[in-house]
């Protein structure tokens, strides 16, 4: 099958580097991701996976290296977390995407609000596309969960289903998924899950991070490996199975360990 | 059943309500106590006399503690303000003078407040120790430009502006007790109904959650201090005016009876839900207190006490049926109702669903 996508990216990031101080985070990152494409970045700890995050989403620029974003060239003196928005990029952490003492009507629209003249916000307004995104593209029904209701009182599935269903209204075309699932019972991470594999339908891309390769190997069309700050590895979904991808990455895992065992 | 529920709920998200039943609850208490003085409107028109700065001063405080922030420095400002606005009215013989002074006042707070926002937001100094370090140093440069001493604007009596901001309306009510409802009132908008309240909100109950979400954190923190700055500075010339003299320890007593009125209001100290509204009771508890309790005729030595009681009570108060916090009574209330309620609810998506 041609895949149309191909050759058409969500995003291409060429060489990039990234420095906090000495410290290299991310050395010649090269990458893309397709315009329909599930892309599992896998890494270890401290691997460079939320530095990538944060650079694609402007919250700090990288050292060095390019970026285009659905074939826009990215000026980096000039990007930010709003322009990143505007761009089609929505972000969603494990534990920094909502405000927990808030109703969930703020959560939605906090950061680009509907306003009236002076800078006033139009609470209606803000409501009545809170609740329809909530009944349509969510699908809370009959939980009692309204847009008064306050992130506190969500289970952490519901809440990252606030949170990718915000995504998918802004019209992202590009969501990135920062360790979604992490402290979730089995139940909540399939309700996250779910929420992802509507992101495939709603035809957007999506790079999703998780340390459950397992979660990974579902939902993902292709792997990225990354290892302290470089990438080691594409692989596609249909050229590894579940058991390999396991192999490969525990292989990879040991042999980074004798060689650092080599050198002492 | 669900009608009591709704009624209960809708009483405890109305902002300030409890603290509102406390202040009725304790003059309440005053006119049984004390009714020769709490039967006469004196004593009433000398709280709207008297509140009013350490409310203003409050109400600011309000905003910034939602934003998980503190401000120690603000007695400094009223001191500073009210040395500005006499210095510039004993100094310059002219019509505008008055003016130049409020000018000249409000930009010295604006000033404090942007320095202390650079420290905080900038340099990340925590704001408890950059404002505690601005309130000596701004309180000493007070006393140095004052030359420890007072200044007395008897004369700003006769100006439009005395009528302006601290004049009796009607030959009654102090105009600077509709300055107080005003602030309240305009603040309560910025903070609920306005991008920048809910900037404040945000950054308040999760910085790191605001910035990825778009919001400048350290632009909200330095317009947040600036604008404290200017509202203490506001406090400080309502007072100033009302005395008709400057004296530089002026504002030092409204440290900590500001902030408890805060606390009293209902906001969080962790920052991320403050009330307005809380705030405006909780001054004017405060403000009665020490008044009230004296004219009750019991020594003053107890006044402390009593002080120190209400506000738990009121705190406590506030944990218990505040907005959120209602759970335990709430609880049960869904208990009681849970089936009636869940099928209310599908019932009302399932109409939802043929209708869109
Ligand atoms: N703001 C920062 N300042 C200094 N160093 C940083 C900063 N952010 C990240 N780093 C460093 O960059 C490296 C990569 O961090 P990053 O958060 O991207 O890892 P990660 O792959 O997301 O790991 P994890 O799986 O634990 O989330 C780490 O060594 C980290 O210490
Ligand atoms: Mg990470």
């Amino acid at each position: 099958m041609v895949d149309d996508s191909a050759h058409s990216y969500a995003l291409q990031m060429i060489d990039v580097n990234k420095y906090f101080g000495p410290v290299c985070a991310l050395k010649n990152i090269s990458f893309d991701v397709g315009s329909n494409e599930i892309v599992g970045l896998i890494g270890d700890n401290g691997a460079g996976k939320s530095t990538i995050v944060k650079i694609l989403t402007g919250v700090f620029p990288p050292t060095s290296g390019e970026l285009y974003i659905g074939g826009r060239k990215v000026d980096f003196r000039r990007y930010s977390v709003q322009k990143a928005h505007r761009y089609g990029i929505e972000t969603v952490y494990q534990d920094k995407s909502l405000g927990e003492k808030q109703v969930l009507w703020r959560n939605f629209f906090i950061g680009r609000e509907i306003t009236l003249p002076f800078g006033f916000i139009d609470v209606k307004k803000e409501k009545e596309i809170a609740n329809e995104i909530m009944i349509n593209t969510i699908g809370f029904r009959g939980k009692g969960i309204t847009v008064d209701s306050k992130v506190s009182e969500l289970s952490g599935g519901e809440r990252q289903g606030v949170a990718i269903g915000r995504a998918m209204h802004f019209q992202a075309d590009l969501i990135l998924l920062d360790e979604p699932t992490v402290a979730l019972s089995l139940k909540e991470v399939r309700k996250v899950l779910n929420f992802v594999h509507k992101i495939k339908e709603g035809g957007r891309a999506c790079i999703y991070i998780s340390h459950d390769i397992h979660d990974v190997y579902e939902i993902s069309d292709r792997f990225v490996i990354i290892d302290r700050g470089e990438i080691v590895a594409s692989i596609l979904k249909q050229d590894i199975s579940l058991k390999d991808l396991d192999k490969f990455l525990l292989e990879y895992a040991h042999g980074m360990k004798d060689k650092a065992e080599d050198k002492s | 059943m669900k009608q009591r529920r709704s009624i209960l709920a809708t009483l405890g998200s109305i902002e300030g309500l409890p603290v509102l039943g406390i202040l009725l609850l304790l003059y309440g208490a005053f006119l049984i106590t004390a009714p020769s003085v709490f039967t006469k409107h004196r004593i009433y028109m000398s709280f709207l006399q008297t509140v009013p700065p350490p409310l203003v001063l409050g109400l600011g405080l309000t905003l910034v503690i939602t934003a998980g922030e503190i401000d120690l420095s603000f007695p400094a400002v009223v001191a500073l303000s009210g040395f500005a606005f006499s210095w510039v009215f004993t100094n310059f013989d002219t019509v505008w003078a008055p003016w130049a002074g409020v000018a000249l006042a409000l930009a010295a707070g604006a000033l404090v407040g942007f320095v202390n926002g650079l420290l905080v937001a900038k340099v990340g100094v925590p704001s408890i120790m950059a404002t505690l370090a601005s309130q000596f140093f701004w309180y000493g440069v007070t006393i140095l430009l004052a030359g420890g001493l007072q200044l007395n604007i008897k004369e700003v009596e006769e100006t439009v502006m005395h009528d302006i901001f601290t004049g009796r309306i009607f030959g009654l009510i102090p105009a600077q007790a509709l300055w107080g409802l005003g602030l309240a009132i305009f603040l309560w908008f910025i903070l609920n109904r306005h991008t920048f309240g809910e900037s404040i909100i945000f950054v308040g109950d999760n910085p790191n959650v605001a910035q990825v979400m778009g919001i400048n954190v350290e632009i909200t923190r330095i317009k947040l201090f600036t604008l404290m700055g200017v509202i203490a500075a506001f406090a400080g010339l309502l007072l100033t005016i009302e005395m008709n003299v400057f004296f530089p320890t002026q504002g030092q007593s409204f440290l900590l009876s500001a902030m408890a009125a805060v606390f009293i209001g209902g906001t969080l100290i962790s920052g991320g839900k403050g009330s307005v509204i809380g705030t405006l009771w909780g001054s004017y508890i405060i403000g009665s207190l020490q008044a009230g309790v004296v004219a009750t005729g019991v020594t003053s030595y107890w006044v402390q006490s009593v002080m120190g009681f209400i506000m738990i009570l009121a705190v406590a108060l506030n944990v218990v049926i505040g907005e959120g916090r209602l759970s335990g009574v709430s609880d049960a209330f869904r208990r009681w109702t849970s089936s009636s309620r869940s099928h209310v609810t599908k019932t009302a998506m399932e109409t939802n669903d043929t209708a869109l």
